[in-house]
């Protein structure tokens, strides 16, 4: 049953990642990349991790995405006509991802297999667990990123304003 | 039943490098720079997948915390990266990755 389900969910990820990079319109590339999310956030569930699952949903299918359509609303770019790249690079952009693919599935294929998990803790993914962990062993990059994001507040406010002359 | 039983961890590895090829291949397929910003999106979410997927396999919990900040600097990313689109498109009024091309002439 679990494995019906990862395959199912692979195939629905999959498919949608190959459809937003291959949708004419910018709004359904954001919608497919929508439907990627929602699939990985189901694969963290199936991997015990319920509150990335949560966080994931909120972070990018809340957040993140509504951005990009906010963006691609104001440039009104829900165009069906769009420069194209010609199709010898298209070609070449093919063969390279490929031949990624292949080296990575070649370097999977070269390691030693991890056994499955014997003695699973499945509370690992649980939220009382991850803050303790976040709170007793990376406190430090935790503050360091409420810097990063106040330096990215600042920088994307300082970049869009408009000019004055 | 979890999948950590039931699946092996190959199967994630290679879930995790096909959409990473998907990513890569959409960078470098559109001309869109929108989209492009999407597909990285979906390579920081291959990334992700991986981690979590070994931090279960292994039973611990910082791989979880690392996905965490990766996604802290995704949302940080995002928005510089919009920010600066929407400055290009008002100086070029296309998102066309082709017209950024000063550095090479």
């Amino acid at each position: 049953m679990t494995l019906y389900l990862f395959y199912i969910l692979s195939f629905v990820a999959i498919l949608s990642g190959l459809m937003v990079v291959f949708s004419k319109s910018p709004v359904y590339s954001v919608l497919y990349l929508i439907v990627t999310f929602f699939a990985i956030a189901a694969h963290y569930v199936l991997l015990n991790a319920q509150f990335l699952a949560a966080v994931h949903i909120i972070v990018y299918a809340g957040a993140i995405m509504v951005l990009f359509l906010y963006v691609i609303m104001m440039l009104n770019l829900n165009k069906e006509v769009e420069p194209h790249k010609p199709i010898a690079v298209k070609f070449a952009a093919v063969i390279a991802g490929g031949i990624l693919l292949i080296t990575l599935v070649g370097a999977m294929r070269s390691t030693q297999s991890l056994s499955k998990a014997e003695n699973v803790n499945s509370q690992i993914g649980l939220i009382e667990n991850l803050g303790t962990v976040l709170f007793r062993d990376f406190l430090l990059p935790f503050e360091i990123s409420s810097v990063l994001f106040l330096a990215a507040m600042v920088g994307a406010v300082m970049i869009a304003k408009k000019d004055k002359n | 039943m979890s999948a950590i039983q039931v699946v092996p961890i190959h199967f994630y590895i290679l879930l995790s490098a096909v959409l990473f090829s998907i990513g890569v291949l959409g960078v470098l397929f559109r001309r869109n720079a929108i989209i492009i910003l999407m597909c990285i999106e979906l390579m920081l979410n291959a990334v992700n997948l991986l981690l979590v997927a070994f931090s279960s396999y292994m039973s611990d919990a910082a791989g979880q915390v690392f996905v965490f900040f990766i996604m802290a600097v995704a949302a940080a990313e995002v928005a510089v990266g919009l920010a600066i689109l929407m400055m290009i498109f008002r100086n070029t009024k296309s998102t066309d990755i082709e017209f950024l091309n000063k550095l090479k002439h």
